[in-house]
């Protein structure tokens, strides 16, 4: 599988930029990540919701329901995508270090 | 700008720029064009790995080397013999089509995209071609002239990118003389492209997660039940109640099997939600189960032998929490697999009881000896035998029609039980045209394990006819929502409405009965199970009269 690079660190990604080792992850690979987002900088807002991503993640090995993300930052589904162009699964979670979802999704 | 794997991407103009005409050169000599946008990333090596199949690499289906086994040839053959001899009906499938043409304009690939190739007719003469130089003594005679033609690389690219066009959806078997199961004919595509490591990663990930933790998402134990819980604090918001969640209750008489998309997938959760409701004024004594905590079972879509390792999870698991018989949500190819292979695979059930309904008393003889109910099935029986208090007109700023789901209409006949609860718990439901619904019904373009983003072209073009159908009863009737009981539904649909019909919202059944019901020591319902307003019931409006049903 390809590799890029991320935060200074050569990192494998998928066909969709998701990258495959979640353990490489930092901030600075998020905001490299977010860059590929079209998100050239990271604010506060954005911190919020990857924060979250990633810990519910380290916790759960799963992302959380896209409800629960609304209601836990209580940003609208809407303010997220204002947030994150290709929204919260496609793009909050590429740059949280998430895996990219998949079965009846 | 959108990419391929956006909808934004296409123009409508554009794509309904379809044209029919056959290439000028014969089918045999058109090689595939792999454009982004129609065809999906292949399987991980890492999924193929955890599974235990052949030949895990990473590659890209645009790589001129797909990095096969040396053998690769005699293996594919090989295979080809094995189930030719062990399943009777793919050999009869092989033998017997007269290339009438019946099916050739009824898949929705073809009416959506113009390729010859995806004729199910077409799609089928790709591996039986093959058949008959290898197999067939006028095929090794005449060669090209009888049909034949060589196995070779080009012919593997062209099976993977056209078997993973079909859908599985069965509606061409409808209308074939002779009874040909053409999805059976894709699955066979797939097993044999399997044997060289030849996946997609959208079925084989979710195949992967299935084996390990029980379900496509590969949600745990911890995940699951933090899931439910937070639909149990939503629950308790619309309604004022909160529900239980019995998990891996042993004991239980029901075990509950749903698909995985309805825990995490929105609007898959408000139907989820409704089951809780539901079981939780039945006083039902039924548990959700963290192992078989997967209702879909993504082996149909990749080999007979892994269609059997994972619906014998579910069956493991009734029997070790010792229930009397299970319980199953809105899923579409889960029933196909319960009814037309599980008994075979995995069956007879014969440690648990013959389904019976502990609040009607209604003995599920259909279900003799899957053991195993639809939630369709079971909501219908209790809305016949009066059990459960309704109030539609909650339901009344819905205008709802039903899309049948490939699966639960053409390979079980749920036809009847679906509207039979819509009618009830919806004053507005509408059908679509009757050449697509019940047994014509067309796929949501999705199913089969297609309904990935970076496929979005051949989803947009095999959701056209469905679309299609929506708008036609959303500009006729007002249509503003469209029911389905099937999780790929309510993932893919969602995409296909919001294409070809946008304002149509997509939804599960039981979300519609939950938002109905009448529910002992409920608040009062301002708002429905998506936490929405409910339009005309701050102020307990009069319902507009008794169900249309045009």
């Amino acid at each position: 599988m390809e590799k890029k690079e991320f935060g200074g660190k050569l990192i494998e990604v998928d066909e969709d930029g998701f990258i495959q080792d979640p353990d490489a992850w930092d901030e600075n690979v998020a905001r490299d990540l977010a860059k590929t987002e079209g998100v050239e900088e990271m604010t506060e807002d954005h911190w919020k919701v990857v924060n979250y991503l990633r810990e519910y993640y380290l916790q759960y090995q799963m992302a959380p329901m896209i409800r629960k993300l609304c209601k836990t930052t209580g940003f609208k589904l809407k303010e997220i995508y204002d947030l994150f162009p290709s929204g919260p699964a496609k793009g909050a979670c590429k740059v949280a270090g998430l895996p990219k979802p998949t079965g009846c999704v | 700008m959108p990419t391929p794997d956006e909808m934004a991407y296409y123009r409508q103009e554009e794509l309904l720029e379809i044209d029919y005409r056959p290439p000028e050169r014969g089918w045999m000599d058109t090689p595939v064009d792999f454009r982004r946008g129609s065809y999906i990333y292949p399987g991980k090596a890492k999924m193929l790995e955890i599974l235990g199949l052949p030949n895990p690499r990473d590659w890209a289906v645009t790589d001129e080397d797909w990095k096969l086994p040396d053998n690769w040839k005699q293996i594919v053959l090989e295979g080809m013999a094995e189930r030719l001899r062990k399943y009777r009906s793919f050999k009869v499938f092989m033998d017997s089509c007269v290339r009438c043409g019946a099916c050739a304009d009824k898949c929705h690939f073809f009416i959506g995209g113009g390729d010859p190739k995806n004729m199910p007719v077409l799609r089928s003469e790709l591996l039986r071609s093959v058949y008959r130089k290898d197999f067939t003594a006028l095929g090794k005679v005449l060669g090209k002239l009888g049909g034949a033609r060589e196995l070779t690389v080009d012919v593997i690219k062209e099976w993977f990118y056209y078997f993973y066009q079909c859908t599985e959806c069965r509606r061409c078997s409808v209308f074939c003389p002779f009874g040909i199961d053409t999805a059976e004919i894709t699955m066979m595509g797939r097993e044999l492209l399997g044997l060289l490591g030849i996946y997609v990663n959208w079925v084989i990930e979710p195949v992967a997660n299935c084996y390990r933790y029980g379900n496509h998402l590969g949600i745990q134990p911890h995940g699951l039940l933090d899931t439910l819980e937070f639909m149990a604090d939503d629950i308790e918001e619309a309604t004022g109640i909160r529900v239980d969640i019995p998990m891996n209750k042993k004991g239980a008489e029901i075990l509950f099997v749903t698909p995985s998309g309805d825990f995490v997938a929105d609007p898959g959760i408000f139907t989820c939600m409704g089951y809780m409701l539901l079981f939780h004024e039945l006083g039902l004594d039924y548990t959700w189960s963290s192992y078989a905590s997967e209702g879909g079972n993504f082996g149909l879509f990749t080999s007979h032998e892994m269609i059997k390792r994972l619906n014998a999870k579910i069956y493991a698991e009734a029997k070790r929490l010792g229930v009397k018989w299970i319980l199953g949500g809105e899923c579409g190819h889960m029933w196909r697999v319960l009814h037309q292979y599980m008994d075979t695979v995995n069956g007879p059930a014969d440690f648990l009881e013959v389904p019976r309904s502990p609040i009607t008393g209604t003995v599920f003889e259909n279900a003799r000896s899957t053991k195993m109910v639809h939630i369709m099935e079971f909501v219908a029986d209790l809305i016949h035998h009066g059990k459960l208090k309704l109030r539609p007109e909650r339901n009344d700023y819905v205008r709802v029609t039903f899309h049948d789901s490939c699966n639960p209409a053409r390979a079980m006949g749920l036809l009847e039980e679906p509207r039979y609860v819509l009618r009830h718990v919806c004053n507005h439901f509408y059908e679509m045209p009757e050449n697509t619904i019940r047994e014509q019904t067309f796929c949501c373009g999705g199913g089969a394990g297609l309904g990935t983003d970076e496929n979005m072209e051949m989803r947009l073009r095999g959701g056209l006819p469905r679309g299609a159908a929506v708008r036609y009863v959303q500009e006729k009737y007002g249509v503003n929502r469209l029911a389905a009981i099937c999780a790929i539904d309510r993932a893919t649909l969602v995409t296909v409405c919001d294409y070809w019909a946008p304002g149509v919202k997509v939804t599960g059944i039981t979300e519609l009965v939950a938002n109905a019901m009448v529910f002992e020591g409920e608040h009062e319902r301002k708002v429905d199970l998506r936490l929405e307003p409910i339009p005309g019931m701050e102020g307990e409006q009069e319902s507009e009269g008794s169900g249309s049903d045009e």
